[in-house]
């Protein structure tokens, strides 16, 4: 008695810069066939906050850079069945993950923070301080990308990934034979 | 000269005495992948990436003589994994984030990577490293981070403009490619130099100022067809 | 500790030295005179370019660069040529060393002996950091793998000098001394300029020899070997080495007749003899007990296989850490050229051949051979593409037989008690003695000289290392083996080996072993392959995930795949074997690893660690987590 329903995914923008939910929109009028097969649930995209059940597919872009993009991928990996990672940010840690290289002190979070905020040689900033508002995630000791923080099912590369590739996964992925990109799809840029 | 035969994936091939297993698939058109290795200068056998199994040993393609009636494998699915990863080594060592790079799209590596099916760089942790850029000289600047030392500036200025602008310095992970100087103003470097020619870095070391990003996406070299396409033209011809 | 992982996190935070070093001080007259000086010494050969940097390092303490350029010019060499050696060398230094050096041996042995205390008794007393200059220039303090003490360590450098079983007391006499004027060679003897050179090196080090065998350590006559040799035909005495069954004692066990057959055949006008006595495997000491005791034995090998391949040149080369043996063997050299043993018309006949001695500075990999000679022609010391075999085309493009201390020695004993006597030693395939050095748990470390064949189990008898839990056989690049194993023999066919016997019991932790012996490789990978320095550097960091309990199931998979890749592409030995300590511990100790891999719960990884991830940001912000944190999230 397998119900026949539409299947369900779910997106989130962790440390990225919302260029691959923009990519995604880059399927174009395919969109239209492709929203025949599935509703969104938790996503951007709906502003949907929570998870309303539980979904067959969940798309993270960027990687995690602070303790609530952790909070929100280990959410995803609890509700979703298939868990894929799109575009560099969300793969390896992406243009966001350059401050992993640059953080050399003993103290290379606080190194970090005051050269954005205070110390840089273009900052404007009148109250020379880091900002640091209760609400404000914590930010982690470097950036990590989603496959170190959780199980990843299938990796979409591209900064930002074409419409193509992301159809083509996606319409795969729905009708069970996904099985690799295409060598000519594989783009790092 | 004489000259004798042997084959690559069951494909014969004919050699002159004294060639080596690349020089003849060369001629031949057919590819092997490569990184250190450029037409016109010095066999170096350093990137590894041209390994292929001769004789039932893995050996380097660019300096191992072929030997008649040997069997060569070269695009196997173990080789190319073999390739494969001694291609993401080089990513992961360097610091090659592709959409800022000025390279991207015309950069060897990156090409090699398509090539080779890797969908993203990810087998391994990312090294960082953090080297001063050197952007002293007025007309080339020096991006040491993205540096995969194949060492190819090294042997095209000394031998195709006889002037040894750069060498090696360094030891293990620390081996990286320098300048003859303080820095590259302090050299004898100049613009029109081979070295610097972008036929020379594969990837975004060396870079020609004021030069970046001038071809759009799509029409840059490998947007358009594999590393190697040259060499498998040759067979076509 | 000095692990190249931590140099390579370290080149990140620090300017690059030569950078800084680049702006520093021009070149005062007196010492370009004397750099001059130096250089004309050797004839301004770049080819002698490791002498004349060891002997400017000794002057100045560090090679600038207008030092560089200065000694580029008159060996007509780039600057960047001269920076090349200079950098690749351990010994050699781009910033400003102290006019005495310590170097504390950062061996796995020499920790388990107490290195860490010994480390903390010298900062204690120098009031400076291990890696760190004093600001007097004085002293520099720092650490440096194996040198070759492992039966007697904990043990240091002091300049050219060596220090063994330190301990804080020690040190804190040493330190004193030190500071109150007295030379590194006071610490050893007050009448240290009046002791010949064997009793300084004895005085130094314990020879530790316990077994003698029936070849080397064995009373031996003097010349019994080269007076045969002279009466014989360099045919004749290839065909007696080849006869003997002799394969190479450096390691790789390739046959020694064979080895000189293929040099004697060459096509040249000269030929080049070397002499391997860079010793550097972690847990290998046998060619400093041969240096020390059977010198003459060496050189008359020497002599013997110049004389069979048709050699004018010889070269010895000695490790750089084996500095305080240059006086014993030059000696040597001398009193054989005194007596017509070297030089020319050697033992009355038509027969030329001399040895000059070149000493490293701190690369393991110039004890393969192909680095070993690019050291010799004053490269950094990168393994050569092959072929061309050293035996066609070796040093300076000549001809080269490159042999090992022993292997030398045992040629020969060949010589002089006849091939079938070596051949009936051992067994098949593995014929006459071996030197083992043995180390680490067991009562009595030192040398023995055995027939080959002997399981590892006999040899921990007579070690009285019984309680031996995992043994380490050929060091770090060798089989780490379990009790289970005990019964394997020592043999080319089974645990092949250049001699070193580590051994471990049971308290020791196997995975900080290997984490060391991955560390030493990273350290001492020349960098040429991709393989070899990239692939190294990602297994340390893997086992280093494992030590910290951060790894994942397919983690072991990972390794296994890792060093598969790093086997198969690398370009020499090292790439080839260093992956070795992972692949023989993850199949004969497999429950260590298994014990620390965290599987993940509900496919969330439990090896990744949200508390310390954000425990820099919460010091910063002064505030805790709202999600993590329980007194919120509860």
């Amino acid at each position: 008695m397998t119900e026949l329903r539409k299947a369900r995914i779910a997106t989130a923008s962790l440390a990225g810069c919302f260029g691959c939910h923009m990519a995604i929109l880059d399927i174009d009028e395919r969109l239209i066939e492709l929203m025949k097969l599935v509703e969104v649930d938790r996503s951007p995209l709906t502003d949907i906050k929570q998870f309303t059940r539980r979904c067959d597919i969940g798309i993270i872009e960027g990687g995690c850079c602070n303790e609530e993009n952790v909070h929100v991928l280990r959410d995803f990996r609890r509700n979703c069945d298939v868990l894929i990672a799109i575009g560099q940010c969300a793969i390896m840690g992406g243009l966001p993950a350059m401050r992993n290289a640059i953080m050399h002190s003993d103290a290379p979070l606080r190194e970090c923070l005051e050269e954005a905020y205070i110390t840089g040689r273009y900052i404007r900033n009148t109250t020379h301080q880091v900002p640091n508002d209760p609400a404000l995630p914590l930010l982690l000791d470097e950036v990590y990308p989603c496959s170190e923080v959780v199980e990843i099912d299938y990796n979409i590369p591209g900064c930002a990934p074409s419409g193509d590739i992301i159809y083509e996964t996606l319409a795969g992925l729905l009708a069970g034979k996904f099985s690799g990109f295409e060598r000519e799809q594989i783009r790092f840029d | 000269m004489t000259g004798f035969t042997f084959t690559i994936d069951g494909v014969e091939v004919a050699a002159k005495d004294g060639q080596t297993i690349m020089e003849a698939a060369d001629a031949a058109g057919i590819y092997i992948p490569r990184l250190c290795d450029h037409e016109g200068l010095r066999h170096q056998g350093s990137c590894r990436v041209c390994t292929v199994k001769a004789g039932g040993r893995s050996v380097a393609a660019c300096t191992q003589p072929a030997q008649a009636g040997q069997a060569v494998e070269n695009e196997t699915p173990h080789i190319t994994k073999l390739r494969r990863d001694l291609v993401e080594m080089l990513f992961h060592e360097g610091n090659h984030l592709c959409p800022i790079c000025e390279a991207s799209g015309n950069c060897e590596l990156q090409a090699m990577a398509y090539r080779l099916d890797m969908t993203q760089p990810t087998k391994f942790p990312y090294l960082d490293p953090c080297r001063a850029l050197d952007a002293s000289h007025p007309d080339i600047a020096l991006d040491t981070n993205r540096c995969i030392t194949c060492g190819r500036c090294i042997r095209a200025s000394q031998e195709i403009d006889g002037k040894g602008v750069f060498g090696y310095v360094g030891r293990g992970i620390n081996r990286r490619v320098a300048v003859n100087g303080a820095d590259l103003s302090d050299t004898d470097a100049e613009v029109t130099d081979f070295a610097i020619s972008k036929e020379v870095c594969p990837v975004g070391c060396i870079i020609r100022k004021g030069e970046g990003f001038s071809i759009p996406i799509g029409e840059r070299e490998f947007d358009k067809s594999l590393i190697g396409h040259k060499i498998e033209g040759k067979k076509r011809d | 500790m000095c692990s190249a992982g931590v140099e390579l996190t370290g080149c990140r935070n620090r300017r690059d030295p030569t950078m800084d070093a680049a702006t520093d001080r021009e070149l005062r007259r007196e010492d370009a005179e004397r750099i001059a000086a130096i250089c004309a010494d050797v004839g301004d050969d770049p080819h002698r370019m490791m002498d004349i940097l060891r002997a400017v390092q000794d002057d100045l303490r560090w090679i600038s660069p207008p030092v560089m350029q200065l000694i580029a010019d008159r060996a007509g060499l780039s600057r960047i040529a001269v920076e090349g050696v200079v950098s690749f060398y351990a010994f050699l230094s781009q910033v400003p060393k102290g006019r005495i050096t310590i170097r504390l041996c950062d061996d796995i042995i020499d920790r388990f002996a107490g290195m860490p205390a010994v480390a903390a008794a010298f900062e204690a007393a120098l009031g400076i950091k291990v890696g760190e200059t004093s600001a007097d220039g004085a002293v520099s303090l720092e650490y440096t793998p194996c040198i070759g003490l492992c039966d007697q360590a904990p043990a240091a450098m002091v300049n050219d000098i060596v220090l063994t079983q330190l301990t804080p007391d020690r040190v804190a006499e040493v330190a004193a001394a030190l500071r109150g004027g007295q030379r590194p060679e006071d610490l050893i003897s007050h009448e240290f300029d009046d002791l010949s050179p064997h009793d300084r090196a004895t005085r130094q080090v314990k020879n530790n020899i316990r077994h003698a065998g029936a070849s080397l350590l064995c009373p031996v006559p003097d010349g019994a070997g080269l007076q045969r040799a002279l009466d014989m035909t360099p045919g004749r005495i290839i065909e007696e080495i080849e006869a003997s069954g002799l394969r190479g004692c450096g390691g790789a066990g390739f046959a020694t007749g064979r080895k000189w057959r293929f040099a004697a055949a060459a096509e040249a006008e000269r030929r080049v003899i070397i002499c391997n006595a860079d010793e550097g495997e972690p847990g290998t000491f046998k060619d400093r007990v041969l240096l020390t005791e059977r010198p003459h034995l060496l050189i008359e090998g020497m002599t013997i296989a110049a004389r069979a391949v048709g050699a004018t040149d010889g070269i010895l080369y000695l490790r750089g850490e084996y500095v305080y043996l240059r006086e014993l063997i030059e000696e040597v050299l001398q009193d054989r050229r005194d007596r017509g043993l070297l030089g020319q018309g050697i033992g009355g006949a038509e027969f030329d051949f001399d040895i000059r001695l070149q000493l490293g500075a701190g690369a393991y990999i110039c004890g393969e051979e192909g680095a070993l000679i690019s050291s010799c022609e004053g490269l950094p010391g990168e393994p050569k593409t092959r072929p061309p075999f050293p035996v066609t085309q070796g040093y300076l493009g000549l001809p080269t037989v490159v042999n090992n201390v022993e292997t030398f020695c045992h040629a020969a004993r060949i010589l002089d008690k006849g091939a079938q006597w070596f051949f009936d030693m051992g067994h098949e395939g593995s014929h006459g003695t071996k030197l083992f050095s043995v180390s680490g748990d067991c009562l009595n470390p030192g040398i023995y000289e055995l027939p080959y064949g002997l399981s590892v189990r006999d040899l921990l008898a007579m070690a009285g290392g019984e309680d031996a839990a995992a043994v380490a056989v050929g060091g770090a690049s060798g089989t780490m083996i379990a009790r289970d194993q005990f019964d394997r023999t020592l043999s080319f066919d089974d645990l092949s080996t250049a001699g070193a016997v580590v051994i471990f019991n049971g308290s020791r932790n196997i995975l900080e072993i290997v984490e060391y012996y991955m560390s030493f490789f990273v350290h001492e990978s020349c960098g040429y392959c991709t393989p070899c320095r990239v692939g190294n550097v990602f297994l340390q960091k893997a086992i280093g995930k494992f030590r910290d309990g951060l790894a994942n199931p397919e983690d072991i998979d990972y390794l296994k795949d890792l060093s598969g890749t790093i086997i198969e592409t690398s370009r020499c030995g090292l790439g080839t074997t260093s992956p070795n300590p992972i692949l023989t511990t993850l199949e004969n100790f497999p429950l260590i690893y298994a014990a620390t891999v965290k599987p993940s719960k509900d496919r969330i990884r439990a090896s990744f660690d949200i508390q310390s991830a954000i425990d820099s940001a919460r010091h910063l912000a002064k505030r805790r987590s709202t999600i993590f944190d329980e007194d919120f999230s509860k």
